[in-house]
């Protein structure tokens, strides 16, 4: 059974997590370093363009990469540093086997006999209980070979349909509702297009916070006469110098967008000739939306008539504009409707494929556009490819050298898989790059079902809350030991640069899995030299896909400074925008710039409904979670970077003071917030910049900081997404020791 | 020498709190681990607004002239440096005396440190190292002619008055350039005050009473 150790003092001095600052070489003044890599952050989306200062196979320090195009030199603090989880003392530098009789919990194991222990207990549980008994979890921060080469894994090597990943919490309703809308799933304009808008429109998106440089794109918009709106329930940075916030009570987004729609329609604000030749469905939503007056909006919206008709002035009467949202309206039992609701406002303003007139979604992790195309979602093969079409499975297997019949079907996703192992139909994890103990809502009942398996594997550089679970923890790679390609924001395919070799026993991702494969002579098809092998044949599986890299290469990104996909030939420079009007793609073969055999794009009628858990009585008030600028999801790598703690230590609860004074809580008191889940004590700060409905904590701790002890698992029906956004709660103020 | 055309522009209206400039800053060459900037809500109950000072290099300083060693000097292209360590009696008259807040007292070292523009990266043609990686570019380092085509919203002014004096700076302050300049008064601040401007942000408020009113 895989129980985490007992915390004790010597668990936490092997495996920290300790918060590390500038020491030794890297205090020093006057050192030259060996070498600058040329390189890309590891935390956000974005991924920042960076030069790491390297001596003696230590990387040292930074250098801003201001040639690089999308951020010039320009990081957050994360990104300054983000080099001190190198040379870590939490770094695993040997494999682990869990041991009870060990001060530690743990017991250093030698690589190649922990290797052939895992082996060992895939093939004792595959043959007992079958292939699907045993699952794969990983992550949207692994490069693309990576996820590539583990989804491969899964399927040929495992024989599992059971893989899923950690985008699951991320990008996966903004991925359906481009699906549907618009048949592909990508940004479809790049940041360059923000610029020269007459309105930027900013739903759910901590900007300033979760994607920082982005801020100075809107902000250079605003310079040049945009209109910044921005959705939010609270005031964020972002939202303090914009034209018109409007503070949306959690989960009611699409109702603001089908009354924006509305509002269009009775102003006759509409592209007529772009509804007709580019899109279908319109009708339908022209019906839907009818009942969504200025009137009713605000009622459910919590939005003052006044903003919401000022924002469908704005919004339909400007020659340009571009739409962004991100978790905030993704995060919700309802999160592909509220993209459709989004989109539907973006075609009926036809302003989409064009010159600043965009549309996208912010992805929030490293590889979030790519760790989603190439086949470690559940239901996904490499290209974008759908692993229920017998096309693509056959395509697919052609390349692998199996038969479509060898490949699995669809598994489940990443949540459901934690309800497999608890009716015990998923017995044996193998995870990497994914911290479910953190991140996942109802997080107590994950450390439940972690308990039950029989056998646990975690791939890690450090040793996160999950993996503490391990029955073996083999010693991964850290961005910077290895090299391979991710697709930032834009949809730009960029290349991350080895600057270090991995410490001690520790290896790279892919050499790991491939050992795996060899120990359970399943070898065949993991025997590559390299991340850049994997690359060649990825491009292949990709070729003919929607997301086609086959025409990338390793050099034409560094000449290109990125190329941005599809990309279906070498001589090909890439597609920066999509939906371009002479466009073609390889759906609608020339019948229109969208991805559908018509060409068109499609209205989606997106009807309202609550969250899942609506307040009462009981739980009167709204939680709503997120990020802060300093921390990184579940703070694997930024609660070990002492800078970075001291900027915002633990967890604070956001309260609008009428509901404090209220509830006699002043700022910095001990606060209570419970759920039909858990509860947490932290301390309060007293802001009016939210709603006095709605309180809010950001999610980056474990254990009992961790706000995901009272979030809600209740999941979006199509995109799997969990409601992190809003669940009910109750507040009060802590009385005792608040233990 | 920092070239003539470089300059520092600060526009605390686009700052966004995220603290890249105070990390950034404690990677420099000249006090590699400590920061220089001051970064500060301005009132964290009401909004969010933040505001990053660095030095803004006075044409004449006051740190300079209040010190009583002679411990702080001026580069011949304007930067004011970090105390002289041989001279520096570590007796804070800069510290409390500096209009800006600057000067930060070392206790650990016994010298008075300050942002000296990162004269290491700026005398070379480079960009300090906060300018350089500020994600909205509320501190901007370069020409006149670039910060006039990016902010055309904005104008530059290197004037500050304090009561009596006017001091002019190196570092520019960019402000609205439809609004005219406002000088703020020690009385409004004062809890008797009979005028004076209130600046706060109650977005939310309103639209708490808005529906309360309906």
């Amino acid at each position: 059974m895989a129980q985490a150790p007992e915390n004790t003092s010597e668990f936490r001095q092997a495996f920290g997590p300790h918060a590390v600052y500038a020491s030794g070489v890297r205090l020093e003044t006057g050192i030259e370093p060996d070498k600058l890599i040329k390189t890309h952050c590891c935390f956000c989306g974005q991924q920042c363009g960076i030069q790491l200062k390297i001596k003696d196979n230590e990387v040292i320090g930074f250098e801003p990469w201001e040639e690089f195009p999308f951020n010039r030199g320009m990081l957050c603090p994360k990104g300054v540093k983000r080099y001190l989880q190198g040379s870590h003392p939490d770094r695993l530098l040997h494999a682990y086997q869990r041991d009870p009789t060990s001060e530690s919990g743990f017991r250093e194991l030698a690589y190649n006999q922990a290797i052939a222990l895992v082996a060992s207990e895939i093939q004792r549980i595959q043959s007992t209980h079958g292939n699907d008994a045993f699952g794969v979890l990983t992550g949207a921060s692994l490069t693309t070979e990576k996820a590539y080469l583990i989804g491969k894994f899964a399927r040929m090597c495992l024989k599992t349909a059971n893989i899923d990943y950690n985008g699951r919490l991320c990008m996966v309703s903004a991925g359906a509702a481009n699906k549907k809308a618009f048949g592909i799933d990508r940004a479809a304009n790049p940041w360059s297009d923000i610029l020269k808008s007459e309105v930027v429109w900013i739903s759910g998106a901590n900007i300033a916070e979760c994607a920082p440089i982005t801020t100075n794109y809107v902000w250079q918009a605003r310079e040049y006469g945009a209109k910044i709106i921005v959705v939010d329930p609270r005031i964020t940075p972002i939202a303090r110098t914009c034209d018109l916030f409007l503070p949306v009570k959690p989960g009611r987004d699409i109702a603001l967008f089908n009354g924006i729609v509305h509002l269009m329609i009775e102003n006759n604000w509409l592209d007529h000739d772009f509804i007709t030749k580019h899109t279908v469905g319109f009708e339908a939503v022209v019906e839907h939306v009818h009942e969504w007056n200025p009137n009713k909006t605000a009622e459910v919206t919590g939005i003052s008539e006044r903003a919401i008709r000022q924002a469908a002035e704005w919004w339909g009467q400007a020659k340009s504009s571009f739409l962004l949202h991100a978790r905030g309206i993704e995060h919700h039992s309802h999160g592909v409707q509220n993209c459709l609701g989004a989109i539907n406002m973006v075609l009926a303003s036809g302003r989409i494929g064009r010159e600043s007139c965009g549309y996208a979604t912010i992805t929030g992790q490293a590889n979030g556009q790519g760790g989603r195309e190439h086949g470690q979602k559940c239901d996904q093969l490499p290209g974008m490819r759908d692993i229920s079409n017998p096309e693509h499975r056959a395509y697919i297997a052609g390349v692998w050298g199996i038969t479509p019949e060898e490949l699995p079907q669809a598994g489940v996703d990443a949540y459901e898989m934690f309800r497999l192992i608890e009716r015990g139909e998923i017995r044996g994890l193998l995870s990497i790059c994914f911290n479910p103990k953190v991140s996942l809502p109802d997080n107590s009942f994950v450390a439940r079902c972690l308990e039950k398996l029989e056998f646990y594997v975690a791939i890690d550089f450090f040793l996160n809350e999950t993996a503490e679970h391990a029955d073996i923890v083999l010693p991964g790679s850290l961005q910077e030991e290895d090299e391979g390609v991710v697709t930032q924001i834009e949809g730009r395919v960029i290349k991350i640069n080895k600057a270090v070799e991995p410490p001690g026993d520790a290896k790279q991702d892919w050499r790991v899995i491939q050992d795996i494969a060899k120990a359970l002579e399943r070898e065949k098809g993991f025997t590559f030299s390299g991340p850049r092998e994997i690359f060649d044949e990825l491009r292949i599986a990709s070729k003919g896909g929607i997301a086609d890299y086959s025409g990338i290469t390793y050099e034409k990104i560094e000449k290109q400074y990125g190329v941005f996909w599809p990309c279906p030939s070498e001589d090909h420079p890439g597609t920066p925008r999509l939906f371009e009007a002479e466009s073609s793609n390889p759906i609608a073969k020339g019948s229109g710039p969208f991805y559908f055999t018509d060409g068109k794009a499609r209205f989606n009628v997106a009807p309202y409904t609550p969250p899942a858990e609506d307040t009462d009585a009981e739980y009167p008030l709204m939680l709503t979670t997120g990020r802060v600028v300093s921390q990184f999801l579940s703070g694997t790598q930024t609660r070990r970077i002492g800078p970075l703690v001291d900027q915002y230590p633990e967890p604070l609860i956001e309260i609008h003071p009428q509901l404090a004074q209220k509830l006699g809580i002043a700022n910095g008191d001990l606060t209570t917030v419970e759920s039909r889940r858990g509860d947490i004590t932290l301390p309060a700060m007293v802001v009016t910049t939210i709603r006095p409905d709605t309180v809010f904590v950001p999610y980056h701790w474990p254990g009992r900081k961790s706000i995901n002890q009272l979030t809600i698992s209740a999941q979006d029906p199509i995109s799997k997404i969990p409601e992190y956004k809003v669940c009910a709660v109750r507040v009060r103020k802590t009385t005792g020791n608040g233990s | 020498m920092v070239p003539d055309q470089n300059e520092f522009f600060m526009d605390p209206n686009r700052c966004i709190g995220c603290q890249a400039c105070v990390q950034a800053c404690s990677e420099c060459e000249t006090h590699k681990g400590y920061s220089m900037i001051h970064l500060d809500y301005v009132d964290r109950a009401h909004s969010v607004q933040t505001t990053p000072v660095v030095c803004l290099h006075c044409d004449s300083p006051t740190c300079a002239e209040v010190c009583p060693a002679d411990a702080i000097k001026k580069t011949a292209d304007g930067v004011v440096q970090t105390a002289l360590k041989p001279r520096c009696i570590a007796c804070n008259n800069c510290v409390l005396a500096c209009p800006f807040g600057v000067p930060k007292m070392k206790t650990e070292f016994k010298l008075m440190m300050k942002c000296d523009m990162c004269y290491d990266r700026t005398s070379e043609g480079l960009k300090p190292m906060c300018a350089t990686v500020c994600p909205s570019q509320a501190l901007f380092f370069g020409t006149r002619q670039e910060i006039e085509l990016l902010r055309p919203r904005s104008v530059a002014t290197n004037q500050f008055r304090f009561g009596e004096q006017t001091i002019t700076t190196k570092v520019n302050m960019m402000l609205p350039k439809f609004g005219k300049a406002e000088y703020v008064d020690v009385t409004a601040a004062m809890s008797e005050r009979s005028s004076g401007k209130t600046i706060s942000l109650n977005i939310l408020d309103g639209m708490y009473d808005e529906e309360q009113s309906q």
